[in-house]
């Protein structure tokens, strides 16, 4: 579905991406830690071409087809769909404009919207007066819409409380399971993978995938003993330990 | 006459004078309170539609109404010690009898058809004793015109407990200079909106009307949208000055710049204590070649006075752009979105009727 192929991304004068190769085969959902600053970020604006991050070296396939070059729009309508952290405010434009240009069908609109519990949000402005809680759902709720093959998530549950945490993450899951579709995860919190099972899990530490293993396991790590260890890791693995 | 003749009379009408549907010009008159139609200097319509309103040529409202002279032509004027022409041929008097309140609209269209033809009017609007009405002025052009001007002078008068939502429609094009003149004074607890849409090129726009919030606890609130081209000059804004307790003025303004000069002008003046005023300035520029200047300007000459103004200048955002991209929306359409959300109608707080003109035309661009 997904084959990033040695990828070094820089933003301004700062390299943040370094070598990276991932591959997601379809259905699979792979997550993504580290520390902040590390790049996970990037990574996932990278794959969908925001602009402000200049590819260095390395090519991104989806669907075994080059997508390096294409615009964003272009990645959208193959099948692309992100989930921004921090998405900017629109003024002018309503989040039920913006959902009814992403699917025709208003049953399916008002089911989802009740369900994600964003449908007393509809006449607001895009992520305009939102609550940091309100965002992520209104996030959820239009990417859902646009139906993707490969979702990209970028911390979904942060600033989400635990109920609405239970109410994304058992939709998301749900999406996932019945569209067949692949994602690739950032969370910080670990709280999402209660929701939504991880067929593999990456650390990334400045611009680096560190550690390859079970999301479960690596969450474990984490929160035993901090991303320390991960760097240490990180350290002999650069030593050729 | 039969319906059908009336129908076809009508239809002439509307393709004669083609333009004026594009300013919110409805020659069906369903859904209107009256009609004025001034073509070059000649009146061809002024017509009430409803009890308790008036609408005449300035100059009959002159011969038959002594008061006109007496309490308004040229008074509006002579409290802001301006001088104005005087060599006038038309306009409109239009008068909202107290107690009077109509929903719908009543329609003016001011239109210039000659070539290199001087079309110089004096308006008055009275609403009187706590009326309520809602005004739709479109401005525009034959096709054919060339090098026409149009100078507008207003005089509006808003008594005690009165309500007027003006709104005009400016759409001219490359070769036709402009320069109305107002002033509006809003007695105690009277309301005056004033809505102003220019979407179309233009050569020259000078506009820079005042409003004198004279009675306690007056209001007014202007708003403008503004779409500037090559070529297109505008200096636009309202001046608002604050002359009793209680007064309070919002002056709202958004230009799209393609490439012209828009100056976008904004002055609010307390000369009472106990008073509010805010100003909002905020402008699109969407090619290197045009400019926005922004002129906001707060005034006082009390300290018990709440006076803020924001301003804001600059491109479309491209994370805008990408964010809206990244949903599918291709890059183009994703900018004209924006641009649509930017000069967003609903900021004119305007009845329903008139926003669904108004969107017509907008999507007409």
């Amino acid at each position: 579905m997904l084959k990033i192929d040695n990828l070094s991304v820089k933003s301004g004068d700062s390299v943040i991406l370094k070598n990276i190769n991932i591959e997601i085969k379809e259905s699979e959902r792979v997550f993504i830690f580290g520390p902040n600053g590390s790049g996970k970020s990037t990574l996932i604006k990278t794959i969908i071409g925001i602009s402000n991050y200049k590819i260095l070296n390395g090519k991104i396939f989806f669907k075994n087809k080059d997508i390096t070059e294409l615009k964003i729009s272009e990645r959208a309508k193959l099948g692309i769909g992100i989930m921004f952290q921090n998405p900017p405010k629109i003024y002018g434009i309503k989040i039920y404009q913006l959902a009814k240009y992403l699917c025709k069908n208003e049953n399916e609109i008002k089911e989802l919207a009740e369900k994600l519990r964003v449908d007393e949000l509809l006449r607001r402005d895009l992520n305009v007066d939102l609550s940091g809680g309100e965002i992520k759902r209104v996030e959820l709720f239009q990417v859902l819409l646009q139906k993707p093959k490969l979702l990209l998530l970028d911390e979904p549950e942060s600033g989400v409380d635990i109920e609405n945490i239970s109410v994304m993450g058992k939709t998301l899951n749900d999406y996932l399971e019945r569209g067949n579709c692949s994602a690739l995860i950032i969370t910080h919190t670990g709280y999402i993978l209660e929701y939504i099972k991880g067929n593999r899990g990456y650390v990334m530490i400045d611009g680096k995938i560190t550690c390859e293993s079970n999301p479960e396991k690596i969450l474990e790590m984490i929160r035993k003993y901090g991303y320390e260890k991960c760097e240490k890791c990180y350290g002999k693995e650069n030593e050729g330990i | 006459m039969d319906m059908k003749n009336v129908k076809n009379a009508m239809e002439k009408k509307m393709k004669e004078f083609e333009e004026a549907n594009y300013v919110g010009y409805d020659f069906n008159e369903k859904q209107r309170a009256g009609s004025f139609f001034q073509k070059d200097n000649e009146i061809l319509l002024s017509k009430s539609l409803y009890e308790g309103i008036e609408i005449l040529a300035i100059e009959e409202a002159i011969k038959k109404y002594p008061e006109v002279k007496e309490k308004y032509y040229g008074k509006g004027f002579e409290k802001i010690s301006i001088d104005f022409e005087k060599e006038t041929e038309g306009g409109y008097f239009i008068r909202v009898k107290k107690g009077v309140k109509v929903i719908f609209p009543i329609q003016v269209c001011l239109y210039l058809k000659k070539n290199n033809f001087k079309q110089k009017i004096h308006n008055i609007v009275v609403v009187e004793e706590k009326a309520e009405v809602y005004i739709i002025t479109g401005c525009t052009n034959a096709k054919e015109t060339e090098n026409a001007y149009h100078l507008g002078i207003s005089e509006f008068f808003v008594h005690s407990g009165g309500f007027l939502n003006f709104t005009m429609i400016h759409s001219w094009k490359e070769d036709i200079t402009v320069e109305p003149k107002g002033v509006t004074v809003v007695e105690k607890d009277g309301i005056f909106v004033s809505n102003y849409i220019s979407l179309k090129p233009v050569k020259k726009i000078t506009m820079y009307p005042c409003t004198i919030l004279e009675g306690e606890n007056s209001k007014a609130r202007f708003s403008s949208i503004i779409i500037s081209y090559p070529n297109s000059y505008h200096d636009v804004g309202s001046k608002c000055i604050l002359a009793n307790k209680n007064t309070s003025a919002e002056i709202i303004s958004r230009s799209v710049n393609y490439g012209g000069t828009v100056i976008a002008r904004g002055h609010i003046k307390a000369i009472s204590p106990y008073v509010r005023g805010h100003l909002e300035c905020k402008g699109l520029l969407l090619t290197e070649k045009g400019t926005i200047y922004a002129i906001p300007e707060l005034e006082t000459l009390y300290q018990d006075v709440d006076l803020t103004h924001e301003a804001a200048i600059g491109k479309i955002k491209k994370e805008e752009i990408e964010y809206l991209a990244s949903r599918g929306i291709p890059e183009e359409e994703a900018q004209s979105l924006i641009i649509r959300g930017f000069i967003n109608i609903e900021i004119l707080g305007l009845p329903d009727i008139i926003e669904k003109e108004i969107t017509k035309i907008l999507n007409k661009i």
